[in-house]
Parts: structure tokens; sequence; C-alpha cells
């Protein structure tokens, strides 16, 4: 069957698309929606309905469609699409859905981005109205963003063959956009929903830039856009939507809004069906009757529920054979895939409590329904404007105004063009003026032709009668009935309704249902509408691809990757990385053959017997300077640091109010007033973050200033007892003897040509120097290390071997072995508190109850008494070798578990009640089905006495 | 799953028939719970239920569990760290276990499991201690590597050549989903069959109290008197209790969370992950249901910012590739009461015969009936139940913290 | 994403910020003076209005510059922003900050 009329419309006649629906291949025309394609081919069933697998059809021309849900197959899957809002391209493959969807198996190769844009004044809807508050804003100077859904602007006007001046309106519009675009700093977005508005002005809007291409979408190109719009005044010109009414069996493909009739028609040149009975409240449909009576439809019959018909438009459509029945309405419908009757009867009584007479049957193919129009405030809603309900319209409109914030045009409910148009006028004045333009060169105001100006109709939610088979949502199944068995068992919110009910949850959320579910509601209840409140509109305004939303922070992009001047050579060198906060920070290093073990244990023995490296690039950094820098330190440290002597090094602690350990590093005084402090690699933003906010908002009055020098100084640790002679033989200027260069100092010298701080410090218990140069120079003084270390068999080594080698010292790593619950007193470091210092940050919950337990949890060292067993980390610690039935009193848990190279077996660290107390004591380790034997140690394991940090 | 020959959302029960009546508060009575969300409806129904105390109001300021009930995303679990929680939590579980019968309402319970995804070495140190202990205190708990990942749910994406690998998950196995309206209004049906007033549009506008004991709540619809008054407010919880002069270590922050369209089930389980930020099921009907993390500021205004929105989107597609074409259908936020440590206030307050339920953070959901129980035991004893025992408001004075936030486990 | 007008800036986005909590919640002048509750009061409990409230917020994308504001926790309206150490802004009738 062809419905395709041989003119109008604006397609390409010229070109044929071909397409496949279902399996079947049909074929379309440039400036199709699949929907119009699909009506053209005389398919008017897409799909099926969710609940009870009901044919559903297309019941509107738009994105409020409730019912056209397709998935796209090819160029490729795409779930829940309307098949209205569809833009038809060669090749497309799409199948109706059952209200489920089914995701791609692929990842989308298509790419997604977002734009920032600013404007003074946004413009929403590229309609009557909309065109002319944006030109009108324009015109005054000020920046103007219009968006609109649609391929081209025009609005209601695609839909309608109406003349403005005596000329196509779609000169009127052309010349409009022309002028738009013309004008410097507009923009006019086409294929752009709104979809989302918040605070301050802010619009999100997608915008579908290739989707209408097809499999021609150039890859290169972003497909969908996320438009971040940020503008001082709003003019919301959303438009309205006609809503049908509910009737037994309005459900059946072939039932559609008279206004969608009229757009298939007009703008793409599709008939209906053949023989359409018109169903309506108000005169809207008439004009729909009419064009499609002009257009070679029959239509027998506009049934209108008003009790008397307006007399001009009677006149007109008897002047064209159309029956006008007054007073009454459509009562049902029969068909199966498609309708194929409806039943007619004089509505009794206008209330909706029964129908009088027997009905008539009419065959059609068919009905056009209209039961008013509800304007588009969902943006306003979202902006957090109040709705007030209009019991003229039968809908929620505008409740308030808002000083950024202007609704123009049928989106207040107005319907007549004139005066839709002056509203977006005033409108874009408003907007211009409140932006600080001066409106110039007023736009005049169109006068239309169009028959259907009168706005007063019936607000008519349903026609009574079966009840469960009368549809509120369609694509949701919900019925009267669904909706009278809600307020019979005691329902009274639209919320409580709309959830036991389901409607308004569906694809559509509830654009085209929602206000008449809430019309039955306030019927049963005996309410008035006015009283209740609304279900909520909340964003997106039509839905988005998640990947939209995501934009380009995929992938990489997903999270800034964080890597050291010597980087290349880690990766040229074969290591593996660990992910630590954003930094990729060598893990090991392994050879042919070796594991994470075998790796580890052999970058741990050369360390221990010769001399190893590794990259510390990565620890944070801070600047401290000023007069109170000291003053500063002492405050945020748990020791003293004031006290410390220019060229010397302190490790200290630090604590949040709560006295729980949230960082630790070394302190260098540089000068007088001036520190470098070093914070853990995952911490040294917080800590920075920490220090200011102390700063700033505490101790203002204190010369401190603090700032990140992370990214300045590449760090290599060389540790192990041959350290001082690879540092010797690059550093020829640093007397590098104990003597001269104690533990705990620095030096400022040269290294391999290149101008470095020394520190002497340790975090393995060997002799060990950290040496800082410039990072730009770091990976040439770390291929100078290696290459002096050549004869030593100098070994890089990652973060495991570090855990290992610091671990077998006792020394804990923040974050591995405190987990906010752990104090400096529980780590067993009660010489890094301060007693002399009056206060410093957690010094005070020191002193609460629970910290003053005995029995919390203490780092020890773990010994399996099997040295081969090495326990898994995160194992929970009991007291007895047998397990009682849960839940089992736990003692602590394994927070560090290695074995060790220097130790010639397994050893552990571990969190463990009264902990200090226990050292000597055997526990159990529940390990798989076993408990493993473990005694409790000192957490120091490997030289106690600190004989080898010397050399 | 969707039977193939039925549409696919065919197989969902129907409500019953009635639900609760809509009475005119009384002057009087014996306790009156504020807030008729989730855990105050579940409240009530174990004050009847459990010490037959039926003479109870249940105050709701908008319309019953149209709070954080509304809100959520459904996610029931036990798996947390500490002692204390999973006490709480698992008790909470066990009565999940048997509440549809215990209601006579389909709840839609359905124990699809959770994985918590590991992306660092520390997160699976983490994990793994989480895991021992969940076992040690009876809370089913393994341990599954990237492959086992990708049996239980095949469309997380475990390549390790992403910005964040997947390097394994727990996996409880109990934990599930559960339909978070149905599971109120079997609370709310079966509280009212026992007698409890069920007063909507009524907001508590002040309290009354005498000799240091409450006496009566003033509402919107008149004042009440009262035996004893509980709280269950939520994110509202600090607005009330200064209403008696009591300040409670409480931030209450926006949530948000969001759905897709209906989807042909590919998402088996429930995956959380707490380095990338999000956590995801698929309900009953097929839309996926997603959630992230808080808002930063304090906010009543069930309103986030799309920032948010857009973040939890990109972890999502790191996570899950295939949902780069699903489409984001509707978006909300709920006001949730987070306190210092993570951990909910649940007990005695320093006014006689006022008790508190609140901090619940983003766990609320998954408590509802173990704190419902523990509750309605400690109003009608005037002393905590053993699993809401640790809860206590003091612990902020003596330092005894119960931290899920310095604990692996996603504290949602 | 709101616009939050930062004292030194001007009108930037909410992404560029770090929220700080309540505002005007000094530091103890002698914290081992304080009882047990007095210091849990400091370190644990805020102010949590439904409502105007004084709180901190940090350019930390932007200057870094901490600074105060009053803002409306029901609609997110910022009501007053003012650098650190300058009193609260006089506020409207409705505006008041519940303390």
């Amino acid at each position: 069957m062809n419905l395709r009329k041989p003119t109008g419309g604006a397609i390409d006649r010229n070109t044929l698309l071909r397409f496949t629906f279902n399996g079947r291949a049909l074929t379309g025309h440039p400036g199709d929606t699949l929907a119009s394609a699909l009506l053209a081919n005389g398919v008017h069933e897409v799909g099926s309905s969710v609940k009870l697998g009901r044919p559903r059809g297309i019941v509107a021309a738009g994105s409020e469609d409730p019912t056209s849900l397709v998935q796209i197959e090819a160029p490729f899957p795409e779930p829940m699409l309307l098949a209205t809002t569809v833009e038809l391209y060669d090749g497309l493959e799409a199948r109706g859905l059952a209200g489920q969807g089914r995701l791609a198996s692929l990842p989308d190769p298509a790419r997604y981005d977002a734009k920032h844009e600013h404007c003074d004044v946004l413009v929403v809807g590229a309609g009557p109205a909309g065109l002319v508050a944006a030109l009108t804003a324009a015109r005054s100077g000020a920046r103007v963003v219009l968006v609109d859904e649609q391929n081209q602007a025009g609005g209601a006007l695609l839909g309608v063959e109406e003349y403005l001046d005596d000329r196509p309106s779609a000169e009127w519009v052309a010349d409009i956009v022309a002028e738009l675009r013309s004008t410097p700093g507009v923009l006019v977005l086409e294929r752009t929903t709104a979809f989302g508005m918040y605070q301050d002005g802010f619009v999100l809007a997608l915008q579908k830039r290739t989707d209408h291409l097809g499999f021609a979408a150039p890859a290169s190109v972003a497909r969908q856009r996320v438009w971040r719009i940020r503008t001082k005044q709003t003019v919301l010109a959303t438009g309205a939507h006609e809503r049908p009414v509910v009737f037994a069996d309005n459900d059946r493909p072939g039932i559609m809004l008279a206004s969608a009739a009229r757009t298939f028609l007009h703008r793409y040149g599709v008939l209906p069906g053949s023989r359409a009975v018109v169903f309506t409240t108000n005169d809207s449909a008439y004009c729909a009757a009419i064009d499609l009576a002009e257009s070679g439809v029959d239509v027998p019959l506009i049934v209108d529920a008003r009790p008397e018909a307006p007399a001009r438009l009677a006149t007109e459509c008897a002047a064209r054979g159309i029956e006008v029945r007054a007073g009454h309405v459509v009562t049902g419908t029969e068909g199966a895939g498609r309708v194929t009757d409806a039943h007619v009867a004089p509505l009794g009584d206008i209330k909706g409590r029964g129908v009088a007479g027997h009905p008539d049957t009419v065959v059609c193919d068919t009905v056009l329904v209209s039961g008013g129009w509800n304007p588009v405030v969902n943006l306003f809603s979202q902006a957090r404007g109040k709705l007030r309900y209009d019991a003229v319209l039968g809908s929620f409109v505008q409740g308030e105004e808002l000083s950024s914030v202007r609704v123009a045009g049928s989106a207040t409910g107005e319907l007549d063009l004139t005066s839709c148009v002056r509203q977006g006028r005033e409108a874009g004045e408003a907007a211009a003026i409140a932006t600080g333009f001066t409106p110039g060169g007023q736009v005049p105001l169109p006068v239309s032709d169009s028959r259907c100006t009168q706005r007063s109709g019936l607000v008519l939610w349903r026609v009574p009668g079966a009840e469960d088979a009368s549809f509120v949502d369609l694509q949701r199944d919900s019925t009267v009935a669904d909706v009278l068995r809600a307020t019979g068992a005691g329902l009274r919110s639209l919320e409580h309704i709309k959830r036991y009910t389901t409607i308004g949850t569906a694809h559509d959320q509830g654009k085209t249902s929602g206000m008449i579910a809430a019309g039955i509601v306030a019927e049963a209840l005996g309410v008035e509408l006015a009283d209740q409140r609304p279900t909520t509109f909340r964003p997106p305004y039509t839905s988005v691809s998640f990947a939209a939303l995501a934009g380009r922070d995929r992938g990489e992009l997903h999270d800034p990757v964080r890597v050291t001047a010597i980087h290349p050579w880690h990766v040229a060198h074969g290591a593996l990385f660990e992910d630590v906060g954003q930094w990729k920070r060598p893990w090991y290093y392994p050879r042919p053959g070796e594991d994470l073990h075998a790796a580890v244990l052999r970058e741990c023995r050369a360390t221990r017997e010769s001399v190893g490296l590794m990259d510390g690039s990565t620890l944070g950094k801070i600047d401290v300077q000023g007069s109170d820098a000291g003053k500063f330190l002492d405050m945020l440290y748990t020791n003293m640091m004031s006290t410390l002597k220019v060229g010397r090094i302190r490790y200290g602690v630090m604590c949040g109010v709560d006295g729980m350990v949230i960082d630790d590093g070394t302190v260098i005084r540089v000068g007088e007033e001036r520190y470098l402090v070093t914070t853990t690699t995952g911490n040294a933003a917080k800590i920075l973050d920490w220090m200011e906010e102390w700063l700033q908002t505490e101790w203002p009055h204190l010369d401190v200033h603090c700032t990140s020098v992370t990214e300045h100084w590449a760090t290599i640790p060389l540790v192990g007892p041959k350290s001082r002679d690879v540092l010797a033989a690059v550093a020829p200027g640093l007397n590098v003897s104990n003597e001269a260069f104690e533990f705990m100092t620095w030096r400022d010298t040269v290294v391999a040509g290149i101008p470095a701080r020394v520190c002497r410090i340790s975090f393995s218990g060997e002799l060990a120097y950290e040496i800082n140069v410039t990072a730009w120079h770091g990976l040439a003084v770390w291929e100078a290390l290696m290459a002096a270390g050549e004869q030593y068999g100098i070994t890089p080594y990652g973060t495991e071997t570090m855990h290992v080698l610091r671990a077998e010292k006792g020394y804990p790593i923040i974050g591995q072995e405190t987990d906010a619950t752990v104090t400096p007193q529980d780590l067993g470091m009660s010489w890094a508190v301060s007693k002399k210092k009056p206060d410093f940050i957690g010094k005070r919950s020191f002193a609460r109850a629970e910290n003053n337990r005995t029995d919390r949890k203490q780092l020890v060292g773990l010994l399996p008494v099997d040295p081969t067993v090495l326990l898994p980390e995160g194992s929970q610690i009991v007291e007895t070798d047998r397990l009682p039935e849960p839940p089992v009193r736990m003692l602590g848990h394994v927070t560090s578990s290695y074995p060790s190279a220097a130790l010639g077996r397994t050893f552990a660290l571990a969190l463990v009640r009264s902990g200090h107390e226990r050292i000597g004591e055997t526990l159990y380790v529940p390990v798989d089905d076993s408990l493993v034997p473990v005694t409790v140690t000192d957490s120091v394991l490997y030289d106690k006495e600190g004989a080898r940090r010397d050399g | 799953m969707t039977s193939s020959v039925q549409p696919p959302g065919a197989h969902l029960p129907e409500h019953p028939d009635f639900l609760w009546e809509n009475p005119e508060p009384k002057a009087s009575y014996d306790v009156v719970v504020v807030g008729g969300g989730g855990h105050g409806l579940a409240t009530a129904y174990y004050l009847a239920k459990v010490h037959g105390i039926t003479n109870v109001a249940v105050l709701e300021k908008g319309w019953l569990a149209g709070g954080n009930m509304a809100r959520n995303t459904t996610i029931i679990r036990s798996n947390y760290l500490w002692d204390e929680s999973s006490g709480i939590y698992e008790h909470s579980l066990k009565l999940w276990e048997g509440l549809e019968e215990d209601l006579g309402y389909p709840i839609l319970f359905d124990q699809r499991g959770v994985l918590n995804l590991a992306h660092s070495l520390q997160d699976v140190r983490d994990s793994v201690r989480r895991v021992n202990a969940n076992r040690l205190n009876g809370i089913d708990a393994e341990w599954v590597d990237p492959a086992g990942v990708k049996e239980i749910c095949p469309i997380v994406n475990v390549s390790q050549d992403v910005r964040y690998p997947v390097l394994g998950a727990t996996y409880q196995p109990r934990a599930g989903i559960a339909k978070h309206d149905y599971v109120a209004w079997g609370y709310a049906r079966a509280a009212h069959a026992m007698g409890v007033d069920l007063i909507q549009n009524c907001e508590v506008t002040g309290m009354e109290t005498s000799g240091g004991r409450i006496t009566a709540v003033e509402t919107s619809r008149g004042r009440i008197a009262a035996g004893k008054v509980a709280l269950c407010a939520a994110g509202h919880s600090s607005v009330l209790a200064k209403m008696v002069g009591l300040r409670l270590p409480l931030a209450s922050h926006p949530l948000q969370a969001l759905v897709s369209e209906l989807l042909e089930p590919v998402h088996p389980t429930v995956v959380m992950s707490n380095a990338v930020h999000v956590y995801v099921s698929q309900a009953h009907k097929g839309e996926l249901v997603m959630g992230a993390g808080i808002d930063s500021y304090n906010g009543y205004g069930q309103r986030g910012s799309f920032h948010i929105i857009e973040q939890q989107m990109s972890a999502a597609l790191e996570l899950f590739p295939i949902f780069a074409r699903a489409h984001l259908l509707r978006t909300w936020a709920g006001i949730v009461d987070v306190s210092p440590d993570a951990s909910p206030i649940v007990g005695l307050t320093p006014v006689g015969g006022l008790y508190l339920n609140c901090g619940w953070g983003t766990g609320g959901f998954k408590a509802t009936p173990g704190v419902g129980d523990c509750f309605a035991h400690t109003i009608a004893h005037d002393k905590p139940h053993a699993f809401n025992e640790p809860f206590t408001l003091e612990r902020f004075t003596t330092g005894a913290l119960v931290d899920e936030h310095g604990a692996a486990a996603v504290a949602h | 994403m709101q616009l939050i007008p930062c004292p030194w800036c001007g009108p930037r986005e909410e992404a560029e910020f770090h929220y700080g909590g309540q505002a005007h919640v000094a530091y103890p002048e002698d914290p081992s003076a304080l009882t047990d509750e007095e210091w849990a009061q400091y370190v644990f409990f805020r102010e949590n209005p439904s409502g105007p409230f004084a709180e901190r917020w940090s350019h930390s994308a932007g200057c870094r510059r901490w600074f105060n504001a009053v803002r409306d926790t029901r609609t997110h309206d910022l009501l007053a922003v003012y650098r650190v150490g300058e009193p609260m802004p006089e506020l409207g009738e409705k505006d008041q900050v519940a303390s």
C-alpha cells in the first residue's frame, strides 16, 4: 500500500532510500523519519506492548510519541529509539520492539564529545515563538543560542500548511533563520534537544550530529555532542503536546493524535490511512479533518465531545462531506493489527458518568484523537518554576515568573499563532533588556490564515467504558482500571499511583499520559486538580545515550595518567606497573621466566647485598616557606619540626583532628624559613589541601606559603651497601663518608654533572641516598647511576621490593598498615609523638577513652611457624587453633606479607588487638580451610640494631 | 529471566487491592514514628508485630516512602568490614530472606549477588580482608579473580589494558535487590492491618518535652501527644533533632541516581566499584539502575549537579563498554544523612522517650528490616538491641567509631 | 552545575571548587582544656540546617583560596560570598543563618 501523496511535504521524492523494517525491504525519501516512511508504506503496527503483547503503532509524530519504539540493528545496534525521531537513511535496518531494547555486544566505534557555550539568551524551540524571540534578542546585539530538536526550524508550522502574511509559512521561517545565521554572535543548532535545566542558567543540550547520515557518517566526527550552555536568560518556546482522550481499546495501531496525522500529511506527504474518524474535544482537530479530507482521505465523521460543534468549522466540514456529531464520543474500537471500526455514542453526561444510547459502529482504518494540549513545561519545572493547573486547558502551566527563565508561545498554553509570536517577541525583548541590551528593529507579527484559533475545549480525560481496556499509558499497558485499583487501594498521592500503575515511567516519561492520569485520579478521588501536586519533571527531557554523557572521558582520558620523567626507561626495561592514585609506578622488573615473587626476591637480595635503585619521583613534595613555617609544621606533625637544624632531615607523622594517622614522610630543613615536606604518593594533593585549609582558615596570621613541587623533582633512592660507592663515582664533589655526610642530613651537590640535592635517608634500613634533580634531568641521572653501578650489579626495583624492604624493618605504609582507625601509638611510633608541644592537630583526641584502651589494635610482626607458609594479605587473625561457630572473634588482620630473602623465610605485619602485649604468643590465621599458627613478634624483623644504616 | 513466550513485563506481580487507609490523626499515641519511609514503616511494623505495640502513628510530611525509599538503587548486601556493621546488616539480610512471606507482599527480593570490584593492589588487600572478616562472621563472601568476575557478570570489561583494570572482586552471592516501593507498601499494609495509623501530609513542626521527657509533637495537622517518639527521618534528622536542642553529627547531602530505558537482560548481578565510582544493576523490568557518589555539599534540594552524572557515565562505560548506546531516561536525587564514620546512629537520646535512627548515609535501604526490628526493640524496651548497641551517639565522644569510610567496602 | 562567585576570581563552575562544610567553627584556643564532649563537638558535630548555611569553599582548581559563603541548602542558591576574616554580610530577614 502506498500512502505517499504525489506532491507536498519536505521530502525529496527524486531520491530513494532503501531500508529494512522487521525484515521487510521498504523505501522512503530524504526528509522522512522512519515513522513517516513506515506510514507511507502502510505500516502502522510497529511493535507490541510490554506487558500484554498488544500491537502498538504510531501515536504522535515527534519525541512525545508513546509507542513507536524500535531497535536499530544497522549501521550499529541501538535500543529504544522512537521511529518518529529516527531520520531515515539508506541501509537503515530496524525492528519494532516489545518494550525492551537490546544492547550491542560490540563496543561502540563512534566518538562523542561535549562543548561549552556561553550566551546572553538561550532560546529553546525554533517554532514561531522561539524564532521571533531569538531574532528579537539577536537584533539587540545579545549573544543568542537557538536550539531545536528537529532537523529544521519551524516547530508546529512544519506540521501544518498555513500561510503567514500571504506566503507559505516555510518562507517566513526561512527568512528568520537566514537572518539569525548571518547575525554575528548567534548560534543556531538543529537536531539539538535541551534536555536538562540546572542552576544558574546551566542548560544541557544533546546534538545529534551524524545519526541522520547512517552509514555515511564520518568516523572522525563526533556522532553526538553534549552542549553545556551557560546562559543569562532563557526563553522556553518548547511548544505544546496534543493529548488524547482515553477510551476503550484506544491502543490499536491506526489510532493517532490528530496533530500527528496533520504533521505526517504536511511535512512528509503521507496519508495516515484511507478512512479516518476524528474524535475531538476542541477545535484543532477540525483542521486535521479538513486537511486530510482535502488530501483524499475519506473522513466520514468528526465526533466532538462538546455539546455544540463550532459553527464555522462545522460548516466548512459539511461543505466537504464530513459529518459532525456534537455531544458524542468514541466509546471503543475494533481491529486486530489495526483499527477497523470505531464505536460512537452520545456522551450523556459530559462529566463522564456514563454513555447514553447504543453505540454506532463506523468503519475506518484510522481514528484521530484530540483531547486538548499540554504545554511543554518540563524545562520550566526543572528550573524549579512552580506550576499551576489551568482548568480551561486541562493542564499544568507556568505558575510563577522566574527572573531568568521566560516562557513563550504554546508552552504557555496559548494556541493562537499571532499571540504566540507576540509572546516570543516580548520574551526576546525582556531577555535582551535583562542582559543589558536594547531591543531594536521590532519583528512584525505575522497574520496567519489558520482556521483553528479558538482555544477553549472541553476537558475530558476519558470516555466511560471498559476500564481494563482503556489505556492511559500505552507503553506501560496501564489502564483506567489500574488507576481505579490504585485509588481503591487507598492511594492518594499521584506519586503513589504512578508507582502502583507505572504510568509515566516508560520511555516517554508520560509526556502524553501524565496529565490524563492526574485528571482521572482527581475525578476518582473527587478532588480538585488544582490542589494536586503534579509529579516532578526530571531530567532528561528526552533520553540521552550513556556514551554521549561520557563524552571523551573514556579509556586513557577517563582519568589523567601521571608518569615520571624516568617512565620511558621503566617501560623499555620491562617493568610492570602499579596504579597509585593517578600515577603509574614500576611494580617490579621481571626478567624472562620470573614471576612476581622471583623478581622481588632477586631485587631485594641485590639491594640488600649490593645496590639497587628505584624511581621515587611520585612522592609528594611540598615547599613550605615563611617565617612561621616551623611553627606551622609543629602544629601539623605529631613531632617537633621547628627545632630541626638547617641541613638536617626528620621523619614525621601527621594525624587528623580525630588523632588517626593520615600521612607520613620526611621533612628537610632547607633554610631558616624554608622546609621541604614529602608526602606519600597518593596523598600529595590532599596534604597540600590540608595545609592550605589550616593556613587560610585557621591561622591566616602565620607567615607561611606552601606550594607543590612534586613534579619539579625526579627522586631516585639509591639503596644498599654499595650505594656509597656508586654515588661517589657520579658525585666526585661530594664527600660521601659517614662522618662528612651523616644519616638524616642532606647536601646540595652535583651528580652526573647535574645540580642535585642528596638526602641521606633510608626506607629499607640499608645505607641509602635519595638523589633529587630537576625532573628534566631525571632520566639522565638515572642512566648515569645505572652505568656507575654496573660493576656492582645495580638493580632497579619497584614498589613491591620497596614494600618488602621496609616491612622487614617494620616501617608502616600509610593506607596499607593504616585504615583511618590507627594512631601513631598503635603503630609503635610513640617516639614520634611530641610530649613537649602544648598542642598539635590530633593531640587532644589521644586522650579520649577509646584511645586509652589497652586492647587497641597494634602493629606487630607475624612469623608463620612454618617458615615457608605465606599468609595472604588481608587474612584475619584468631586466638584459638579451632574455629568456633560464627561470629568468630577476630583479633586483627594481616596488613603486609612477603617471602623475605634477607630473613630466609616468610613474614608478615599485622594489626593485632593488644598486639604489643602478645609478642611471643602463638595466634592463628585462617587460610582456606586450615588455621596457620603464627608467632607474634616485634614489627622490626631485620637488623634490629640498625647496623646497616651507615654502610 | 524473561520467558520467551511472555512479554517482558508480564511476570511482574500484581499489587493487592487494598493497601492502607488514610485516617485523621488521633490526639495521642503510645508511639509516634516521625518519618514514613522504609525505616519508619518497618519500625512501626515490628513494634506492632513483635512487641504488640499497636497504638502507633507514622507521621509522614509528604507521601509514604517518598523520600530516599523511593530514590535508592535497592542494593541489599551485608558484606561490611567491621563486626558491628556486619552484625546489623547480616541481621537485616536474614530478615530480607523471609520478608516476602512475612509481609505477604511480593517484594521482588532477588538474591542475584553483588560484586565489589577491586582496581588497585590496595583494593585487593582491603577486599580480601573484608572477605575473610565476613566469613568469620558467618557471612557468605568470596574473592574472585578477573576471570571469575567475567564468569559471574560477562559484560564487565576485565581487560587489563584499561585505565583502572579490574584486579578481582569480592562476591556475596546472597546479596541482591528488591523492589523498593513494594517493600515500603508491604510494611505499610501490614502495619496498617495491625492497627498502626499511617498519616501522610503531616509535617512535624515542633516537639514538646516535660521534665526531660518527650510528651508530644506539633504537626501541620495539629498537636499529637506521644508516649514515645522515634525519629526515622534520614536527611531531615538534624532539623528534627534540633527541635529538642539535640545536635547531631550529620551532614545531609544530595545523592543522585538514574535509570536507563528497558533493556533485554544483560546484567545478572549487582556490580559496585568504589575506585571508579559507580554501581549498577538491572532491575526486574529491564532498566539499568545506577548510582554514584554523593554531591560534595550539604543540600536539602533533592537535586544534584549534572557533572556527577557525567562522571558516573564515563565510569560506567569503562566497566561496561556495551552500555554505550543505552539511554539515560530519568535522573533524580535523594537526601542522605552522612555521619563522620559512615555508620548509623541508632538508639536512645538524652531526651527521655525520644529515639534516634539516622546517619545511614547511602546504606539505609538494605538495613530496612534489620533496623526496623532493632529500633522497635530499642523503643519497646528503652534499651538498645545488641545489633544497634555499638551505634550510639556517644561514640563520637569516646572515639569508638565504626569507621566504614576507611574500610574498603563502598559505603553504600 | 552551579556558578560559584569566588570572591577573588568571580563566578566559576562548581566543579572548580572543593567544599569545606560549616564556616566559623574555630579551632579551640586550648584543646587540652576541653572535656571529651566539648572536643567531640568540635571534631564531629556541625550545623546541618535546611535553609541558609554559612559554609566554606575552596577554589581548588582556581586561585586555591578558601572563602566563606551563605547558601540556602534547600535551593542551593548562594546568598553571599565573603573572604576569610570578613564578617558575614547582612542578609535579609528570611535568609538569616540558623545557629
